[in-house]
Parts: C-alpha cells; structure tokens; sequence
C-alpha cells in the first residue's frame, strides 16, 4: 500500500495533538494509494484505548464516496508504544477488508505500520510512503 | 429487485431480512456491525424482523477499536 507523505505527517501531527490520548481515523483512496484523511473522535478518550462513533463512521464513509473514494485503512496512534498490533488491537479487528494502520510516538520517535488482521492472525503490509 | 448496499447498486432475492443479507455478504460476526437503512440506524435486535424492499440503501460497517 503506498500512501502520500503528507498524510503520513497529519496523522503524526494529530497523535501529537491528541497525546497522551490514542488519536484515530480513516484513510482513503483508490486501488492501492491512500490520498486521504479523515481524522475521527477517540469515543473512549483513552491512552490506552479508542474505539470509533458509529455515526462518525457513517458519515465519513459517505463522504469519501461522494468524493470517488474508497475507504482503505483505519489508523490510531499508540503514544507509548510500539506500532504493532497489541493483543487487544488483533482481538477487536473484525473487518478482514480493512488494513489496520498504527502510529507510534514511543519516546518522540515516529514510527508508522500496516497491518491485516484476519481472524486474529496478522500479516504485515508495506507501507510505502510517497514523498 | 435492485437495491444499494455500501453505495453499489446490487441485485438481490426479494424478501431478505438485514440478518440475512449480512449473511449473503460473508458478515461472520453481525453482532459486531452497525448497520443503516435509508439513513437510519437498524438496531441489532431488528436485524431479522427488517426486511429489505425495492430501493433501499444499506450501510453496514464494522466496530472499530482497539487497544495497546
């Protein structure tokens, strides 16, 4: 999956916004580019957790279609941690046709990986960042 | 009869309950799923007593979260 840098910068910048809180979203685009952001409220307001606002979802879903775009990958940050799938992370991850995007801001350094996690078994996906 | 599922227009048997739908589209875990009709949330409980009709548009995504 290939994905503009910026976009890889406004998810670092809105981690950082959001810490100590775990920051989330969608990302979107075609085929296998993602072009698009789509910052979404953290429902559990959590270090260690998020979770996504159905109606949220809804509503950024219709406005990427409006815009001809595809619904790619979800991201969060983990703020203290590692960007790979925690046990939670892999047990809450039931859409197998969604990438899984994680963030991590562990000691300032940035970090991103992509992930799918079907029926709880993780496979790394490339994530090739366009400058 | 035609209808539109996640913004594609699609063919489908007359009759199909949301639940049933789900089903026809590989869902494995309906409890985990939202699911709007027409705009309108459809609440789990109802999944099987909604049945779908000419026209209509469903939404359904999935819940997401996690946790470090």
């Amino acid at each position: 999956m290939r994905i503009k840098g910026e976009i890889v910068n406004k998810i670092f910048a809105q981690g950082e916004q959001e810490a100590p809180l775990e920051a989330c979203g969608y990302l979107a685009g075609e085929k296998d580019r993602i072009t698009n952001h789509f910052p979404l409220r953290n429902v559990d307001q959590s270090s260690e957790h998020f979770s996504l606002d159905p109606q949220e979802q809804f509503s950024v879903i219709r406005r990427a279609r409006s815009e001809g775009l595809a619904i790619l990958a979800v991201y969060h940050t983990h703020p203290a941690s590692l960007p790979r799938p925690s046990a939670e992370d892999i047990k809450l991850a039931y859409d197998p046709n969604i990438i899984y995007v994680i963030a991590s801001l562990l000691n300032g350094h940035q970090q991103i990986k992509a992930f799918w996690i079907i029926k709880g078994q993780v496979t790394a996906e490339e994530l090739i960042i366009e400058e | 009869m035609r209808i539109k599922i996640n913004g594609k227009e699609q063919v489908i048997e007359k009759g199909l309950s949301v639940a049933e739908l789900l089903i026809v589209n590989k869902v494995e875990m309906p409890d985990m799923v939202s699911v709007q009709l027409n705009g309108e949330f459809v609440r789990r409980g109802k999944f099987s007593q909604t049945v779908l009709k000419e026209n209509d548009e469903i939404d359904f995504l999935y819940f997401m979260g996690g946790g470090k």
